[in-house]
C-alpha cells in the first residue's frame, strides 16, 4: 500500500481484511478436517500432502497478497522476490531431484 | 543526520526505504526456512520404516495455536489501519491483543514442549519397549534406603551429600515389541495407557523425546524452535514500538505508520512459515 492512501481508501479495506481472517479459519478447519481422509492410491499419503499444500499455499497467498499488501506494491519488491521465488524453487526441485531412483547411486 | 526516506518514496523506487529493507530480509528468511523445509523433505523420504511418528503432537492445541496467530495477524493489520485512521486508542487496543496473542502462542508452544521433555522412552535389554509419560522414579542410596521421584534424575545423582542409583522407572504408558506400534499405531486402535514400572537392571537405554531422540523430534525441535525465536523477536519490537512509540507518533506520526507498518510485514511472515509448520508437523 502506497503513501497516499486517504482515509477514505483505508476503511474501504477493512472489510476485505475481515473476509481474508475469516477465510484463514475456515481454511484451518478445513486442513485439519481433511487431514481424516485419506485421498488417493492406498499406502500412498501423496494424496494427503497435496491436499495440505494447497490449503496452505491458498492461505500463504492470502496472508502475503492482502495482510502484506503484495497484490498492489511496487515493481522493485516484485522483482526482489522473483529471485526469491526462482532459487526457492531451485532449492525444492534439486531436493526432490535428488531423491529420484535414477539419482541414487548404488555402491556393491 | 537524517535518516533518508523515512516516509517520502525514493524516486527510483517508489518506496519508502525500510520497505525495501524488510523485504529483502524476508526474502532471505524465506531462503532460511527453504533450507530447513528441503532437510525435512529428505529427511523424512530417507527415514527406515516404523521410526517416523504419527499423531505424535496434539492436533488441537497446534489448531488453537494456528487460530491464535491468525488472530495477531489481522490485529496487525487492524492497528496499521488505526493509525492511518488517526485512531490512537485503538491501535493501543489492537497491538495489545497481538502481544497477547503472541504470549499465548508462546504458552502453548511451552506446553507442548514440556510434554516433549517428560515423555520417556525405555528400550529394555531384551529388545522390547516401554513409552510413556514419567509418572516416577525410584532411588537407592548407599545404605539401600529408597526416595521416590516424580522427575527423573538420571542413572545416578548426588543430593546433599548422599549419592543415589536408579532401582526403578515408572512410565505410564504402553509397551511395545517394536518401534512401529509405537510411531505408527494402527488406525481407530487405541493402546490403554497404564503405569508400567521397568527396574534399571532391565534397562539397556533411557531417554527423554528431545530433539536428541529421533530424527522427527530434531527437525520438529529445529523448525518449531526457529519459528519460535522469530515469535519472541517480532513481539519484542512490537511491545517496545507500542510502549514507548508515543512521542514519535506526536512529532512524526507517518514515519511512525510506517514502522509499525514494516514489524507488521515480518509478523505476517512469521504466520506465513506457520501456515505451512503446521500441517507439515501436526497433520501429515
Amino acid at each position: 500500500m502506497s503513501e497516499h492512501d486517504t482515509h477514505h481508501d483505508v476503511s474501504k479495506h477493512i472489510r476485505g481484511y475481515l473476509i481474508v481472517f475469516g477465510a484463514l479459519l475456515v481454511g484451518t478447519v478445513l486442513t485439519v478436517w481433511a487431514s481424516h481422509f485419506h485421498f488417493g492410491r492406498e499406502g500412498s499419503n501423496v494424496g494427503n500432502i497435496v491436499v495440505a499444500l494447497i490449503i496452505a499455499l491458498t492461505k500463504a497467498f492470502l496472508v502475503a497478497g492482502y495482510f502484506m499488501h503484495l497484490i498492489s506494491e511496487k515493481k522493485l519488491i516484485y522483482s526482489v522476490l522473483a529471485f526469491t521465488g526462482f532459487f526457492f524453487a531451485g532449492l525444492m526441485f534439486l531436493t526432490i531431484w535428488s531423491m529420484h531412483p535414477s539419482s541414487i547411486i548404488h555402491f556393491k | 543526520m537524517e535518516i533518508p526516506y523515512t516516509v517520502k518514496p525514493r524516486p527510483d523506487t517508489g518506496l519508502y526505504n525500510a520497505k525495501v529493507g524488510i523485504w529483502l530480509f524476508l526474502a532471505s528468511e524465506v531462503m532460511l526456512f527453504g533450507a530447513l523445509f528441503s532437510s525435512y523433505i529428505l529427511l523424512r523420504v530417507g527415514a527406515a520404516a516404523g521410526t517416523w511418528p504419527h499423531g505424535l503432537l496434539n492436533v488441537n492445541l497446534g489448531t488453537i495455536n494456528t487460530i491464535v496467530l491468525i488472530t495477531s495477524s489481522i490485529t496487525v493489520v487492524m492497528a496499521w489501519v488505526s493509525l492511518k485512521l488517526n485512531q490512537w486508542g485503538k491501535f493501543k487496543m489492537y497491538q495489545a491483543v497481538t502481544l497477547l496473542c503472541a504470549l499465548a502462542f508462546l504458552g502453548i508452544k511451552s506446553a507442548e514442549y514440556k510434554d516433549k521433555f517428560t515423555h520417556f522412552q525405555i528400550i529394555k535389554k531384551d529388545g522390547t519397549y516401554v513409552d510413556g509419560h514419567m509418572h516416577g522414579a525410584a532411588y537407592l542410596d548407599k545404605d539401600g534406603k529408597s526416595l521416590e521421584v516424580h522427575k527423573y534424575h538420571g542413572l545416578t545423582f548426588k543430593e546433599n551429600g548422599s549419592e543415589y542409583s536408579l532401582k526403578e522407572v515408572t512410565l505410564n504408558g504402553i509397551g511395545a515389541e517394536e518401534l512401529g506400534q509405537i510411531n505408527e499405531p494402527k488406525h481407530g486402535e487405541h493402546h490403554e495407557h497404564k503405569n508400567i514400572s521397568v527396574p534399571a537392571a532391565e534397562i539397556k537405554k533411557i531417554e527423554n523425546y528431545g530433539p536428541w531422540h529421533s530424527t522427527y523430534l530434531a527437525i520438529y525441535f529445529t523448525l518449531t524452535g526457529l519459528h519460535a525465536l522469530h515469535v519472541i523477536g517480532g513481539a519484542l519490537v512490537i511491545f517496545v514500538l507500542w510502549a514507548r512509540g508515543g512521542k514519535m507518533w506526536r512529532t512524526d506520526p507517518e514515519r511512525y505508520t510506517n514502522r509499525i507498518e514494516i514489524s507488521g510485514l515480518f509478523w505476517h511472515f512469521v504466520d506465513l512459515v506457520w501456515i505451512f509448520l503446521f500441517p507439515v508437523l501436526y497433520l501429515l
